[in-house]
């Protein structure tokens, strides 16, 4: 299938402005009369659903938590970027493109980033107006800090809270719509599947996690906001529900899957302690601003880290990367950390953490300073691991964070099946291998609030004509009973082994794998290993309870199932790319010092995987050809 | 370390719900408290028990999902804490630890430790907002808002609709809750516009919902994970009284 | 409306707080020696029954009282259907025992209200009752005789005792339900609360302890 991104005409300015003058619209009388379903109520899910209420569309908004206030964007705290260039810093719409498509590693449309930055400064605006108490100075105006490696500051920031400021903004408009009935809310329901009639997205088939109920749900259009899969590495700064099942079972529809494999690492996470660990807490990067990461340098360390003189600690960021040393990228830090580990100087009980240092700092500004700057984080370390960090070296780790990848869209965030929308991260849109920090909050927003209203408008126009979709029609009764069926089975097989145990399994699968760092050998074991555990999976996995009332194992076995099914086109996905970029780095093509090789003649393409139909046949890849026409590729060196 | 559980298992809306009893041993000190859960919840399963059912999902304390009473405090006995932050290295070896669900007449029980708390969504929803239509927002820097007040409305704002307030209020209140919105809001001139139909639409809401009257006892101030202030409840008090003595006829 | 009963409370809690304060500079003398004590005390009940405004207070008075009980009941009623009951209760540790059992503290002053009331209010009004040497109606007799009983006085004492830690959080507890939200005023009001209440109570208990050592 030929790919086409649907990139309007023009300069890079005015690309977006010119789709804006010639989408067509849709009648206001007639707006009621047209049906849209959003799965998902974080940022993007959220303000798409509310913005398409208050423009008098039907919508259905749908999320499997208790609230749509606790959608996993509410947990995000550094802050969301805007080229308003308040701080006179020399900041711009270009400026901020370029820095994100460099950053991504140019492996992200030109056309789809530099709208990205061009809607940063609307979002501002929004979300001020709502209510949400940014940072300000003290003259009233809005401050700003610098984040994630850039020369600007463009950051915006409520306190370390800001993902759950913008969500609440967010989650309000939300709520008010719900009042004004122009949204009806389904709270506790997850999505099962995808309905597809005649080629076109109608409707979902949900499961009311209270009551158990299977539900139809039928629409003129159908958007996934679902956030990101990144918890299938089952240790990840990830909330635990958070899962890639929507955009799976679309996938199994349809709809292509781009970048599955890129996930960014996390460098500041807490390490894990022991195998009943659920979850790696994430600290702020900006400790890295005055922490110094380091290791021993002896093989056989027995001492604590206090009692290592000086020059038997190897500052390796430093060493490694003296232009930038700790505050070097986050896709590098992780790596550089992961290969001192691997070498067996990892520090902590299992070994798995380096040090993050502050006695430096300590000693020079005093601890009352670094107090100030860090102590919600020292408190929060402190709270987690029972130890102060004003006394010895936190011990930080990398963790799954983000996914790059996500359902391959068009300009217009439509995915390749006609009616289906993906807004956020379930996306693989504007970050390319590698997301700078800040952006994400700004992404998901600016797909919710500024271009999916316009685009599913745009193709909203032209189905007034069709009418009432019903689920009444067989594509609903066939999806049901698919869903069903497979609630069944796992409800059946009655093992030994827990849903949880398996997860486990494949999450370190990958982790080791498809991980940091991939090679071909290592790639090709995983495919076959995953299989299998999958096979195992589906012969000995225990699902307790019944599906006609709230289950939660039977919610996690659905979820994992489909986990199975995603790694292993992750690992697809970095097989088939013979190069290193961004979060993706195959251990055969780095330099001779070690840093990522990419291969722009070869790859300089979007991989988007289509479903061949069965899990028997190996997925079919598509490619997407990124050109540049505005900004010529150059290689990231943080030496 | 070795733990004696009582916790109250409930099969659904309608049922009774009874405190059952539970060893786990082998527990490690560095568990957080849900992942406590996971491991009884693990060896339930392999017994072909069913598990016990709770809220959590960030695991962070940011998302407010997470929420049980242990032995007889909302989130357990650390102060601003969730209890997906609370570590077993708080209890001893062969504690005797009650977990229960929040309970209060607006939270009913589902199922086990999983409490409804809906109703704070359809408080927001009668008016915790600013009507403002995505698009209409004028530049940022146009309403200055000083760095007192911005800090002051965000300590009300840090709000993660948890519902420890209400479980641990002995009349069952949802006025801090309620009044951190509607604090956040009177005190920003983005919500100032709307003051006084916010807080008659909201505490409308708030007395539909079964929830007590505050007494100001002041212990939802105490365990509220994010420390919100009960002078919230007077500022909300002060709205209140204010906009039902300017009230228009009409509304 | 929840906020609007709480608003009920606290006017009219706040009104008996007031007039605590008038009832209690009018009994100090009691405190005078004996015979100019029954001369002034005599006068000045005499001075309040004859009075229309102190008439129209009392009626304020009286329905405040109701009122206040009446929602006093229905509230608590309310609050304990809307609370929870826990198997194991710890909640306590946050809140003061006060503030917790403003009901059991307001029912025991309503008890020592009734009493109180009979032993004075009523036999003054229309029990019989001698005339003092000035011809006014002896109620500081009744008063002194009253208080020779020990078993009345420390009821007494302990319902001041009550009152006092009713006042204690009901002073602040109601401006803040009138929507005191400033941190510094509402500090100085919990100070002046408490303040208010350890005086007024000390010094009514005082009253009959005083009497019960001094007259004999």
């Amino acid at each position: 299938m030929k790919l086409n991104a649907k990139i309007p005409q023009g300069p890079l300015e005015e690309k977006w402005s010119n789709y804006k003058k010639t989408a067509k619209l849709v009648n206001p009388a007639n707006r009621k009369k047209l049906d849209v379903i959003v799965i998902g109520t974080g940022l993007a899910g959220a303000s798409v659903a509310a913005s398409l209420g208050e423009m008098g569309y039907n919508v259905k908004s749908f999320c499997f938590q208790d609230s749509p206030r606790r959608a996993h964007s509410v947990a995000a705290q550094g802050g969301v970027n805007a080229a308003k260039n308040y701080k006179n810093d020399g900041d711009s719409i270009y400026r901020m493109f370029v820095d994100t498509l460099k950053g991504g590693d140019f492996r992200a449309r030109e056309a789809n980033v530099y709208r990205l930055a061009e809607c940063s400064v609307n979002l501002i605006d929004q979300a001020v107006a709502q209510g949400v108490p940014f940072g300000r100075e003290y003259g009233g105006y809005l401050n700003n800090r610098s984040f994630g490696g850039v020369q600007v500051s463009r950051t915006f920031y409520a306190r370390g809270q800001t993902g759950q400021q913008l969500l609440l903004g967010t989650y309000q408009a939300l709520m008010r719509q719900v009042d004004k009935k122009t949204v009806q809310l389904f709270a506790s329901h997850e999505m099962l599947d995808l309905v597809v009639i005649d080629d076109r997205a109608r409707g979902v088939i949900v499961r009311n996690l209270e009551t158990g109920a299977i539900e139809r749900h039928a629409a003129h259009a159908v958007v996934l906001a679902t956030g990101g899969f990144g918890k299938i590495y089952y240790l990840s700064t990830l909330a635990m529900g958070c899962n890639g099942s929507a955009i799976w079972r679309a996938y199994k529809k349809g709809a292509f899957f781009a970048s599955p494999s890129w996930t960014q690492i996390h460098p500041t996470s807490l390490p894990q302690s022991g195998d009943y660990q659920s979850k790696l807490t994430l600290m702020s990067e900006s400790l890295r601003n005055d922490g110094r990461i380091w290791v021993p340098k002896n093989l056989e360390e027995k001492r604590i880290a206090n009692d290592i003189p000086e020059e038997e600690r190897d500052y390796y960021l430093e060493r490694r990367y003296p232009a930038f040393g700790n505050l070097a990228p986050r896709d590098i830090s992780s790596r550089a950390a992961k290969e001192r580990i691997d070498a067996g100087f990892g520090v902590g009980a299992l070994k798995n953490a380096v040090y993050l240092d502050f006695s430096k700092a300590i000693k020079e500004q005093g601890q009352p300073k670094i107090a100030e700057k860090y102590g919600n984080l020292f408190n929060m370390y402190e709270k987690i691991t029972g130890i102060n960090a004003y006394k010895e070296p936190m011990m930080i780790s990398p963790a799954a964070h983000f996914s790059m990848g996500g359902l391959w869209v068009d300009y217009e965030l439509m995915t390749t099946i006609p009616g289906l929308f993906a807004l956020g991260e379930a996306n693989f849109a504007d970050h390319g291998a590698n997301r700078l920090g800040a952006n994400s909050l700004l992404q998901a927003s600016v797909d919710g609030y500024f271009i999916a209203p316009y685009t599913i408008a745009n193709y909203l126009a032209d189905q007034i004509k069709v009418g009432k979709i019903s689920t009444k029609h067989e594509a609903f009764d066939k999806a049901e009973a698919e869903a069903k069926l497979k609630l069944d089975q796992l409800l059946q097989i009655k093992g030994n082994q827990t849903v949880d145990y398996y997860h486990k399994k494949l999450g370190k699968l990958l982790y080791d794998y498809c991980g940091l760092a991939r090679n071909k050998e290592g790639l090709e074991f995983a495919i076959d290993a995953i299989n299998k555990l999958r096979d195992e999976f589906y012969k000995n996995v225990n699902v307790t309870g019944d599906s006609d009332r709230m289950n939660a194992e039977l919610e996690k076995a659905g979820r994992v199932a489909d986990y199975f099914e995603i790694g292993v086109l992750m690992c697809y996905d970095a097989l088939t790319r013979d190069e290193s970029c961004g979060a993706h780095f195959r251990e055969e093509y780095q330099t001779p010092d070690g840093e990522a090789e990419r291969n722009d003649a070869e790859f300089q393409f979007i991989s988007a995987w289509e479903w061949p139909g069965s899990l028997d046949k190996e997925p079919i890849l598509n490619k997407e050809n990124l050109t540049f026409e505005f900004v010529q590729p150059t290689i990231r060196s943080y030496k | 370390m070795k733990l004696n559980l009582k916790i109250w298992r409930q099969k659904n809306r309608e049922d009774q719900g009874r405190m059952v009893d539970y060893t786990l041993d082998n527990v490690n000190t560095h568990m957080s408290f849900l992942e406590m859960l996971d491991t009884l919840n693990d060896e339930l399963i392999r017994k072909n028990e069913e598990p016990v059912e709770f809220d959590h999902d960030c695991r962070e304390g940011i998302c407010g999902q997470c929420g049980v009473v242990i032995n007889g405090i909302a989130h357990g006995p650390l102060k601003n804490t969730t209890t997906c932050q609370l570590h077993m290295r708080e209890f001893k070896d062969n504690e005797t630890i009650f977990i229960e669900p929040f309970r209060a007449s607006g939270f009913p029980i589902k199922k086990d430790l999983k409490v409804d708390r809906t109703a704070f969504d359809r408080i927001i929803s009668a008016g915790g907002y600013v009507s403002v239509n995505t698009g209409q927002a004028p530049e940022a820097n146009s309403i200055p808002v000083s760095h007192e007040i911005a800090e002051s409305a965000f300590d009300a704002a840090a709000c993660i609709g948890c519902g420890a307030c209400v479980a641990t209020c002995k009349n069952g209140s949802a006025a801090l809750f309620t009044s951190a919105k509607i604090s956040q809001f009177a005190q920003l001139p983005q919500g100032k516009v709307e003051r006084n139909s916010r807080v008659l639409k909201m505490l409308h809401q708030m007395d539909a919902e079964d929830f007590g009257h505050c007494s100001n006892t002041e212990a939802c101030e105490v365990e509220c994970p994010q420390g919100i202030s009960v002078l919230n409840i007077a500022r909300m008090n002060y709205e209140y009284n204010r906009a039902s003595f300017f009230k228009s006829k009409k509304h | 409306m929840t906020v609007t009963r709480k608003l009920l409370m606290s006017l009219t809690g706040l009104f008996l707080c007031f007039f605590l304060l008038i009832h209690f500079l009018g009994n100090t003398q009691l405190f005078l020696p004996p015979s100019e004590a029954q001369q002034s005390f005599n006068w000045y009940s005499h001075f309040l029954t004859g009075n229309i405004f102190i008439k129209i207070v009392s009626y304020v008075l009286y329905l405040s009282i109701l009122l206040h009980a009446v929602y006093a009941w229905i509230i608590t009623a309310k609050n304990k259907k809307a609370g929870g009951n826990y198997k194991q209760d710890a909640r306590g540790r946050s809140s003061k025992w006060s503030s917790r059992n403003m009901g059991i503290l307001g029912f025991i002053i309503l008890i020592f209200l009734v009493l109180h009331f009979q032993n004075f209010w009523y036999v003054y009004k229309f029990g019989s009752i001698g005339l003092d040497p000035w011809g006014n109606k002896d109620l500081y007799t009744v008063v002194v005789t009253a208080f020779q009983q020990g078993w009345l006085v420390a009821i007494y004492v302990v319902a001041m005792i009550a009152l006092g830690y009713h006042l204690a959080h009901g002073i602040s507890s109601g401006i803040r339900t009138l929507g005191l939200f400033n941190p510094k005023f509402v500090r100085w009001v919990q100070y002046l609360g408490v303040a208010y209440a350890v005086l007024i109570c000390l010094g009514f208990a005082l009253m009959p302890i005083y009497i019960f050592f001094t007259s004999k």
